[in-house]
């Protein structure tokens, strides 16, 4: 594929992506649950077909051509991902399997070392399991307490609530940008400057952000961003850690074994530097080299017009999904991405989830991962439908149709 | 009846459907039609966490050691689903039930309801159900 010229048309763009012209029981294929995995354009399976077929290898140690080519491409993809989120310093960059992941590097590596007896980790209201569970972990053992920052009904942070949350006892503040359950954009810019003010350390959870809008962390200031290749057109079992390396080189590496060392004997071990100390065991190459792909696909895009595009489609299905009887929207934030959770009265997501697959509509439905903002609402879950730049205006009519056919149905 | 006769029975009923919207109509409306569980029964020590939707699976052991069973759900396809289960092994002797195979999921197209991708709890109700009439038998 030619990767010189901007993309922004939406037909170009679904050429580029043969799963989405497929029929799904005898519908065509409407994906709609884009948050949880995204398509992969011809180039990244491209990517993944060339190393397996072509250089195959271990990377880093082999002094073979086929070793080089390897890690050349590999490490490419470390300053592709680098220059994506505007850091100049390619050690910043760790490779994990995935966002959770990374949030568990950072709780074993940097928690355990420097959470103590009743310091505070902010959490929000809107996590992920992701982010919650790696945190009561490390404060388990720790002894450190974890705080939450509650929600409005619009699914906004209660920013009176973080201002009084934050304090001298906060170490760590640990939220992410983008909700994946409700779509909100929480407003991190802040959170990280009131962190800053009591010297908290941050960690952003950008797993639902970075397929949506540019992500610069030299000027948001964190101190840790983690996101996943999968949600970006990438494979999955890829993720990224960008963390300071003055940070970095504080922690110590939570998993032992090849790479991340220097020098090994039965007296003692020597660590590699960063990034390499972070990366224990043969990584996910093929994956990686292919997110350089997928890293490369999303620069040609026209980031622009991604934005238009996408906020069009949200305007759209939300009048739309609105005008029908019943349903109720969860998450109507200011700032918010392409995503609409909602339930209609008297039905189980469950059910609406089903007569959607039977009309060819992906869709996700359950509890999306956020049990305690699901129990917040006081609802079992809901049925979210989450737009990408390859999805059309007349996707979401088939979406209301559908919708509209299963609710009648269902009443 | 038995419960080859029984299944036998549902796969005649569903033969008559053309589309999958017949077949979903039948199974809301057996949904919706069977209160199959007293309210009070409906405890936590009775429900089967599936991931999506929830079952409560109530069982009674008669003298005759056959087994009896009433169970709720709170999507109504589950329930349908579930009411067809119960409709093929409710009060059939504990030693058949440990040993039935339950064909006609897969013959009435609905399999894909027993994926462990769907976790709508109807894989582990039937499980449940095993697990009783094994040491009930």
């Amino acid at each position: 594929m030619e990767l010189t010229k901007v993309i922004n048309d939406v037909e170009q763009l679904r050429d580029e992506f043969p799963l989405l012209h497929q029929e799904v029981n005898g519908y065509p294929l409407v994906y709609l649950d884009n948050a949880a995995t995204s398509q992969k354009p011809f180039s990244v399976v491209e990517s993944i077909t060339n190393y397996s077929l072509g250089y195959n290898s271990n990377i880093h140690r082999g002094v073979h051509h086929l070793a080089n080519l390897a890690t050349e491409a590999f490490e490419s993809t470390r300053k592709k991902v680098a220059a994506m989120l505007h850091t100049t310093d390619v050690r910043e960059i760790i490779f994990t399997s995935g966002t959770t992941d990374s949030i568990n590097l950072v709780a074993q590596s940097w928690g355990r070392k420097f959470l103590k007896e009743g310091d505070e980790i902010i959490l929000s209201m809107l996590e992920h399991h992701s982010n919650i569970v790696p945190w009561q972990m490390v404060a388990e053992e720790t002894g450190a307490v974890i705080r939450v920052i509650p929600v409005t009904p619009k699914g906004e942070w209660d920013m009176a609530a973080v201002d009084q949350l934050i304090s001298h006892k906060t170490k760590l503040i640990a939220v992410n940008h983008v909700s994946n359950a409700l779509g909100t954009i929480n407003p991190i810019e802040y959170i990280i400057e009131k962190a800053k003010a009591v010297g908290a350390t941050t960690m952003i959870d950008g797993a639902q952000s970075v397929v949506h809008f540019d992500v610069d962390v030299k000027k948001l200031d964190c101190d840790f961003y983690a996101f996943s290749a999968h949600k970006l057109y990438g494979p999955t079992g890829v993720g990224v850690l960008y963390g300071k390396a003055e940070v970095l080189e504080k922690m110590n590496p939570y998993r032992g074994g090849g790479e991340m060392i220097n020098t090994v004997s039965f007296d003692g071990t020597t660590y590699n530097d960063i990034p390499y100390k972070f990366e224990a065991g043969t990584p996910n190459i093929e994956g990686i080299i292919a997110f350089g792909a997928a890293v490369d696909f999303v620069n040609s895009l026209d980031g622009e017009w991604v934005k238009q595009h996408e906020q069009e489609l949200l305007a759209y299905a939300t009048e739309k999904l609105k005008s029908i009887d019943g349903l109720k929207i969860y998450g109507e934030a200011e700032n918010k991405v392409s995503v609409i959770s909602f339930l209609v009265d008297g039905i189980h997501p469950f059910d609406l989830g089903t007569l959607l697959d039977n009309q060819g509509i992906a869709v996700r439905t359950g509890h999306h991962c956020t049990q305690p903002l699901m129990n917040h609402f006081g609802i079992p879950g809901t049925v979210r439908a989450s737009f990408a730049i390859y999805n059309t205006k007349e996707e979401v009519d088939m979406l209301y149709n559908a919708l509209v056919k299963a609710i009648a149905m269902l009443k | 009846m038995t419960i080859e006769e029984r299944q036998q029975e549902i796969i005649s009923e569903f033969n008559m459907f053309d589309d999958w919207m017949q077949k979903y109509e039948y199974i809301i409306e057996l949904g919706k039609d069977l209160p199959l569980i007293k309210e009070e029964l409906k405890s936590d020590d009775i429900l089967i966490r599936g991931c999506q939707s929830r079952v409560w699976l109530h069982a009674e052991l008669k003298a005759d050691k056959t087994l009896h069973f009433t169970a709720d759900s709170d999507a109504i396809i589950t329930k349908g689903l579930v009411s067809l289960v119960v409709r093929v092994l409710d009060g059939m002797p504990a030693e058949q039930i440990a040993t039935a195979d339950l064909h006609f999921v897969n013959d009435i197209g609905l399999n894909a309801h027993l994926s462990p991708t769907r976790s709508n709890g109807l894989a582990s109700m039937i499980k449940q159900m095993k697990i009783y009439a094994t040491i009930f038998r």
